[in-house]
């Protein structure tokens, strides 16, 4: 079931230099369409909380305030680098850049689906969920690193939290998932996306959503932890915290962690709309790279909904939401998922 | 038969729980398709009610004269003293208001000025009344000295007004 070769649109990848040129444009592609998107999305979560809020959100800068984020980025850009005193000098600057490398790594095997179907833009390891669960285990180091180096018990509380909330909510995280490997056989990523059935009559692709939905619920639950947003946003608890990990950052450092905290949120939609809705699978349609855009942008209305709604929990009740309940019922998932798998087949 | 309550009544709570994180949900959701309660202000502006005390102004009759006697009432009812009134005596060649005297400066420091109110409420011929113009911002502290030419209704017996700014005249 597992391929190591890639598929090959077009004797590209075969080619040795072929194969370098695809890659390196698909990589200055992909950072520039994530940075956009990113960009897009911090718009979109503004306008969308207006919107619950009965407000416009931001709307001077350029139509329906579209050139905002350019406005900030400028802002922030020209802001003074300003470092307090007593921070650790290399650990302080390599958090933020940890922060949005992993952010951004994670995209190299994520596939997006071209019009002409299903292909990848990277790379196409078969152990891609697994690789991108690496890299965002990686944001727990960005978040400690920038706590403990800042030198401020704000940020060290921020950073401590967070590193607890990652780890625990992780778990839940890998093991919702481990039901999706075990019904595609595969932890390539776009075999997931790609899954397909031949029951009786029907024969053909079947969002997994449909096979695994706890999968899917212990995802969603844990995916809004892992990326630290409302109600699980304890690290940057502003109330208690001031500002968490990000109290000491500022200008194009404060930038990478922002970034890379929507580049995140990105990340797991485009997971979720991979592992459950099939992504941008020919299947789709000819237009799946559109069926996938629009999947991706529905998970972050979710995700801005959930924001506009919950109130922040309790450092208490995080932990026995993710130790008592998300991390059992994950067990259980797998196991009742393996019980009907051996016996289905 | 205790512990059966007990875990009874823990399975009704979870289904409540997520039956609230619903409520929650769809009511933030039905926040969305009402109308936007902002004003975007400055293109658009929230209205003033009839009592609504802002910028001062000098009255006049309907046949040009001035309202304003020069009893200096307004200046001794004024809490913070931000009014100065001068006064000087009509004569026939030269008639400013109706009765003996007039006002020949009237300034109110509105750096000073509170808005009570209480000027309005001194003056017995009802010459100076507080408008609805509250966007009185300004460049120095000398140009907060509003002198009596800026405070004058337009003279609606001469055709040219003499106004500074752009207020309109209260009605």
């Amino acid at each position: 079931m597992i391929r190591l070769t890639p598929p090959d649109p077009g004797g590209l990848y075969t080619n040795a230099v072929g194969h370098w040129i695809i890659v390196v444009a698909a990589m200055v592609a992909v950072i520039f369409v994530i940075l956009t998107a990113a960009a897009y999305t911090v718009w979109f979560e503004r306008v969308g909380l207006g919107r619950f809020q009965r407000r416009p959100g931001p709307n001077r800068v350029g139509p329906f305030g579209l050139m905002q984020l350019a406005a900030d980025g400028v802002k922030l850009a020209t802001k003074e680098s300003f470092a307090p005193r007593g921070v650790d000098p290399v650990l302080y600057v390599l958090a933020p850049a940890i922060m949005v490398v992993a952010a951004f790594l994670a995209w190299s095997v994520i596939p997006i689906g071209l019009s002409s179907g299903f292909t990848y833009w990277i790379a196409n390891l078969n152990i891609g969920i697994l690789l991108v669960f690496a890299v965002s285990s990686m944001n727990a180091y960005a978040i400690l690193l920038g706590g403990w180096s800042s030198n401020n018990k704000y940020s060290l509380l921020g950073g401590l939290r967070a590193a607890a909330q990652l780890i625990s909510y992780e778990m839940a995280l890998g093991l919702s998932l481990v039901p999706v490997f075990m019904i595609a056989g595969s932890l390539r990523l776009s075999d997931i996306a790609s899954y397909s059935v031949h029951w009786g009559f029907y024969s053909g692709p079947v969002p997994l959503i449909l096979l695994a939905p706890l999968s899917f619920v212990i995802y969603l639950v844990s995916a809004v932890a892992e990326t630290n947003r409302t109600p699980f946003d304890l690290p940057e608890a502003e109330q208690e915290l001031v500002g968490g990990y990000l109290t000491e950052y500022s200008g194009l450092k404060f930038v990478c962690f922002y970034l890379g905290e929507y580049v995140n949120m990105i990340t797991v939609s485009a997971l979720a709309s991979l592992l459950f809705f099939a992504g941008a699978s020919p299947a789709v349609g000819p237009f799946a790279w559109l069926a996938f855009f629009v999947k991706i942008v529905f998970f972050l209305f979710l995700y801005i909904w959930l924001r506009a709604t919950f109130p922040r929990l309790r450092y208490d009740q995080l932990m026995r939401l993710g130790w008592k309940v998300m991390l059992p019922l994950a067990l259980l998932n797998v196991v009742v998922t393996a019980v009907v798998l051996v016996a289905v087949q | 038969m205790a512990e059966e309550r007990e875990s009874r009544r823990r399975r009704q709570n979870v289904v409540q729980d997520v039956a609230a994180l619903a409520t929650g949900l769809k009511t933030t959701l039905s926040e969305v398709f009402k109308p936007l309660v902002t004003v975007q202000y400055p293109e658009e502006k929230s209205t003033r009610s009839e009592r609504y005390r802002g910028r001062h102004y000098l009255r006049r009759y309907d046949n040009g004269l001035e309202r304003c006697i020069g009893c200096e009432l307004c200046a001794a009812a004024c809490p913070v003293g931000c009014i100065l009134v001068i006064a000087a005596e009509n004569t026939d060649e030269h008639r400013v208001s109706p009765g003996e005297r007039h006002a020949k400066v009237y300034e109110i420091n509105m750096l000073r000025c509170i808005f009570c109110g209480y000027c309005e409420d001194a003056c017995p011929v009802q010459a100076i009344v507080l408008g609805p113009e509250y966007e009185l911002s300004n460049v120095s502290r000398e140009q907060f000295v509003y002198t009596k030419e800026m405070l004058l209704e337009p003279n609606p017996a001469q055709q040219d007004p003499i106004r500074v700014g752009q207020e309109e005249p209260r009605r």
